[in-house]
């Protein structure tokens, strides 16, 4: 534990990529295997099991510390991140070390899952009082199995690819999918391994790169032909609203991958008839969207089924799905991302003809363009068509590994927008722990004003302190965390889309609501009204 | 008609009506009373200063030609029937607290301070007293802080790391107080000290006032890049990410401060080290410190103040917040402090106002 402490310590002590790359390298060569597998694990997303439920580590840990419930909460509004609140109010303890490893941690922790909770207590308590500082936060993040860490993965597989002499794509492919670190070892990550060895594990999705962010950065046909060259040598297509899949067939049985790498195959039952129909070794890349009378719906309809446990009849009569396929990965049992955009999108195309099910495999359509121009009038239709924007896909690109630039870009449109004033302020957690930085936004309606977004982010560090600076110093009301502040600072907010919501106040529901800019320029009185915003709702 | 307290909280500073005086005034007054020489206490154009004396050379530096009188710590000074006299804060060089005594009535103002003894300012003494009134920078219980010379070690290891590899090695603190603390506890058999002129110039001027400290060698654009490289650099939080500093590349940066005892400001402040260092005092020092002056009331002035008062009222003191006491956002710039300032003097919840003109060492520095 203590290497995987210092680890911690050590990343966080460097912004350099070069220098973390070589920390986790250090890590890497200084533990056991098993505990290089369980930190890829950690690292990639796969969180541990939580045996203890959250709010008994919170309670023991308060009695630990000594001090009142109310002050831990507060303390934990400061430092914004509860394994470590909780670390840096214990005693601190100089006297006793643990030289247990990181999979000696993980397997007791998976051990107490048959233990009553008087003997987790003690386990808890007796694990805290032999850690220092350090250990105990990246204990208590085993724990509360919250594992940001900052590190991307592409830079621990970077690192791992210069230990093992491997290239970083086949290590990115094997650490796809469903294996734990307890059955999964390091020996075989790093030998040959075929097919066949996890007939469920997906291939890492490519992502494309954002062609503009913002609406102050439009991008002109000029701009994109000077970017991309030849208009003749990229394809288009919709930029679906839906969510990214990846839905494999293999040796008779179906699986379904969301982009997150959850296994996502009872959720769309819909999906299966077409997917057992397919050819074995068949791998499709595309998106799922909520689909009726052959129109794509808003992703605020598919949203009411995600998170479902039960999908009741009614869920699938109101918000049924279908695929739209626009890759075809893996075809008769064999790799294929390295053939061209062309070769496999006549591949994927032979496939959906072949379908006795068109309605639910679908295909993403080809724009047909001729110039950057005319795929720029063709982009101002987006929302109509239910879409995001354009996808452009190089028609030579072979299919990579993560986000990449040069191959794929999406080509969005721009947001929708209002200017709103901020009422209510809270702190936020992470790198801005004990920094004001998640504000609550209102439109007018009448002479008051109405909350209707939170939005954290779309503001630069400097602008952020001096936001904060305003919220301290003109605090109307405190409840709990949330203050009120004096309605003074105008913000034009972006987003995505916009739904009527009966859980809302304001009675509507915006969709990746973020800060566009801070309208220094504007006096409150000039903020939007909801009238405004009702107008956007488009009925 | 209750009788009127003997300090109370303006809109200008704490003030003693019967004696005619201002403790740490932020706006122009006839009298000031100065705990120490930080920006935000020891503000510009008073008619009349009342210090320590090894806070002399730095306030005239600072503040160019005042009026000032300096006393001893333990010395009394009689204004209008009122006794005041100066006790040690350890939190710089030259830092006091301020005792008030009339007709048996004792007050204590703590102005900034710590309670362990960092070698180098006078060792923090607790006073007796009716009423004391309080910082409470780091008033919450996640700021603990480890003996100095544990920090020390981690600061001189860095260092030694970085020497070997070739790496300039930058390390910032309060140019007042922390870079004179970082001076006196490095080992100098690594390599020489070099300074940042702010830096130098507070050390010239506490050279002036009798004040013993290890050699150093001003940076100037004349010294070779090379030998600066072996030895340590120390900077100002002002002169982070500046075209000063990058000259310096490869470096590796380090930030003394107590707020980087929690990760996420550390992660903020994109230090290649934090060290947590404070000149303040944390959790215990800040309860002991109070339980130790015997008070009757507490008064919380910068700092977590509401969290603080509110567990300090629980375990048993008579605590009040007294931020309702000074102006709000009246007169408060409308910028937050320059990028890269020293936050430790600003507080991070504090109501107090910052400096209206930031790092005033540096237009000092260039008049």
């Amino acid at each position: 534990m203590k290497a995987f402490a210092q680890l911690f310590l050590s990343l966080d002590e460097t912004n350099k990529t070069n220098e973390k790359v070589k920390v986790v390298k250090d890590y890497f060569n200084c533990v056991p295997d098993t505990d290089k597998m369980h930190m890829l694990a950690l690292f990639t997303g796969r969180k541990p099991k939580r045996v203890i439920n959250a709010t008994q580590i919170r309670t023991w840990a308060t009695e630990i510390t000594n001090i009142p419930i109310w002050l831990f909460e507060e303390s934990y509004q400061v430092v914004g991140d509860l394994a470590e609140t909780m670390a840096l109010l214990m005693p601190q303890n100089t006297t006793v070390t643990s030289s247990k490893t990181l999979t000696d941690w993980i397997g007791e922790l998976n051990e107490l899952g048959t233990k009553t909770e008087v003997e987790r207590k003690l386990w808890l308590i007796d694990s805290w009082a032999m850690l220092d500082t350090q250990e105990r936060f990246v204990f208590n993040k085993l724990l509360t199995g919250s594992f940001r860490v900052g590190v991307s993965q592409s830079l621990v597989i970077k690192a791992l690819a210069d230990i093992t002499k491997l290239d970083a794509p086949t290590l990115t492919h094997r650490i796809m999918g469903n294996w734990m670190p307890e059955t999964y070892t390091y020996e075989r990550l790093i030998q040959e391994q075929g097919a066949a060895d996890d007939i469920s594990r997906p291939y890492p999705f490519f992502l494309a790169y954002p062609i503009q962010e913002t609406s102050e950065k439009q991008k002109s046909a000029d701009d994109l032909k000077t970017a991309l060259g030849d208009a003749n040598e990229w394809q288009a297509e919709w930029k679906w609203d839906g969510i990214r899949a990846q839905l494999i067939k293999r040796d008779g049985k179906i699986f379904i991958w969301s982009r997150g790498e959850d296994l996502a195959t009872e959720k769309f039952p819909e999906l299966h008839p077409f997917l057992n129909a397919l050819p074995d070794g068949t791998v499709l890349d595309g998106e799922i969207l909520s689909f009726k009378n052959g129109l794509p719906m808003s992703f605020n309809v598919l949203q009411t089924r995600i998170g479902r446990k039960n999908l009741s009849k009614k869920i699938l009569e109101e918000s049924p799905i279908a695929l739209i396929a626009y890759d075809c990965l893996e075809y008769a049992g064999e790799d294929i991302r390295t053939k061209t955009q062309s070769e496999r999108r006549e591949i994927l195309e032979n496939l959906q003809v072949a379908t006795a099910f068109p309605e639910i495999f679908r295909i993403s359509a080809l724009i047909k363009f001729t110039s950057w121009d005319e795929l720029g009038t063709f982009r101002e239709q987006s929302r109509a068509m239910i879409a995001e924007g354009i996808m452009l896909k190089r028609k030579s690109a072979t299919y990579q590994v993560g986000r990449k630039r040069g191959d794929w870009w999406k080509w969005k449109i721009d947001p929708l927008s209002v200017d709103a004033v901020m009422i209510y302020a809270q702190k936020g957690h992470g790198r801005r722990a004990d920094l004001y930085t998640d504000y609550t936004f209102a439109v007018w309606d009448g002479d008051k004003l109405v909350p209707f977004a939170k939005a954290y982010s779309g503001l630069t560090d400097a602008e952020i302190n001096k936001v904060d600076y305003f919220v301290k110093r003109n605090t109307l009301e405190k409840f709990g965390p949330v203050r009120t502040v004096k309605p003074e600072l105008v913000f034009e907010i972006g987003f995505e889309g916009i739904n009527r919501s009966t859980r809302h106040k304001s009675g509507i529901a915006l969709r990746f609501p973020r800060i566009l800019r801070w309208r220094h320029d504007k006096p409150k009185e000039e903020a939007d009204t909801l009238d405004n915003l009702r107008a956007l709702l488009g009925d | 008609m209750a009788k009127k307290p003997l300090l109370e909280f303006t809109d200008k500073g704490i003030y003693c009506a019967k004696g005619k005086f201002y403790i740490d005034p932020w706006e122009p007054v006839n009298d000031a009373v100065i705990t120490h020489a930080h920006a935000d206490h020891a503000y510009v154009g008073h008619k009349h200063y009342l210090a320590h004396y090894l806070s002399k050379e730095v306030l005239l530096y600072r503040l160019g030609d005042i009026q000032l009188q300096t006393v001893k710590y333990g010395e009394t000074v009689i204004k209008n029937g009122v006794a005041i006299s100066l006790y040690p804060a350890g939190h710089v060089i030259g830092s006091a607290q301020i005792r008030v005594e009339y007709q048996g009535e004792v007050w204590v103002v703590s102005g900034d301070y710590k309670t362990e003894d960092d070698g180098i300012s006078t060792a923090f003494e607790p006073v007796k007293c009716h009423h004391f009134i309080s910082e409470c920078t780091f008033g919450m219980p996640v700021y603990q802080w480890k003996p100095q010379v544990q920090i020390f070690d981690e600061v001189n290891n860095w260092w030694r790391n970085n020497a070997r590899n070739g790496v300039s090695t930058v390390i910032v603190g309060y140019s007042l107080g922390k870079a004179q603390r970082i001076l006196q506890n490095l080992d100098l058999s690594i390599g020489k000290v070099y300074t940042h002129g702010v830096i130098e110039n507070t050390n010239e001027a506490l050279r002036r006032n009798g004040v013993i400290l290890n050699p150093t060698e001003r940076i100037t654009p004349d010294t070779p890049k090379e030998e600066i490289r072996k030895g340590i650099i120390l900077a100002p939080p002002s002169s982070v990410g500046t075209p000063w500093m990058r000259k310096f590349q490869p470096y590796s940066f380090g930030y003394c401060s107590g707020w980087m005892a929690i990760r996420g400001a550390k992660r903020r402040r994109a230090a290649d080290r934090g060290f947590i260092l404070s000149d303040h005092a944390d959790w215990d020092g800040l309860i002991s410190a109070i339980d130790a002056t015997g008070c009757e009331k507490v008064y919380l002035t910068h700092g977590y103040t509401a969290s603080f008062t509110r567990y300090l009222n629980e375990i048993g003191f008579d605590a009040h917040e007294v931020h309702t006491l000074y102006g709000d956002d009246e007169g408060a710039p409308t910028q937050p402090p320059p990028e890269g300032e020293e936050f430790e003097e600003y507080g991070s919840d504090t109501n107090q106002k910052a400096s209206p003109s930031g790092e005033d060492l540096e237009r000092v520095g260039v008049t």
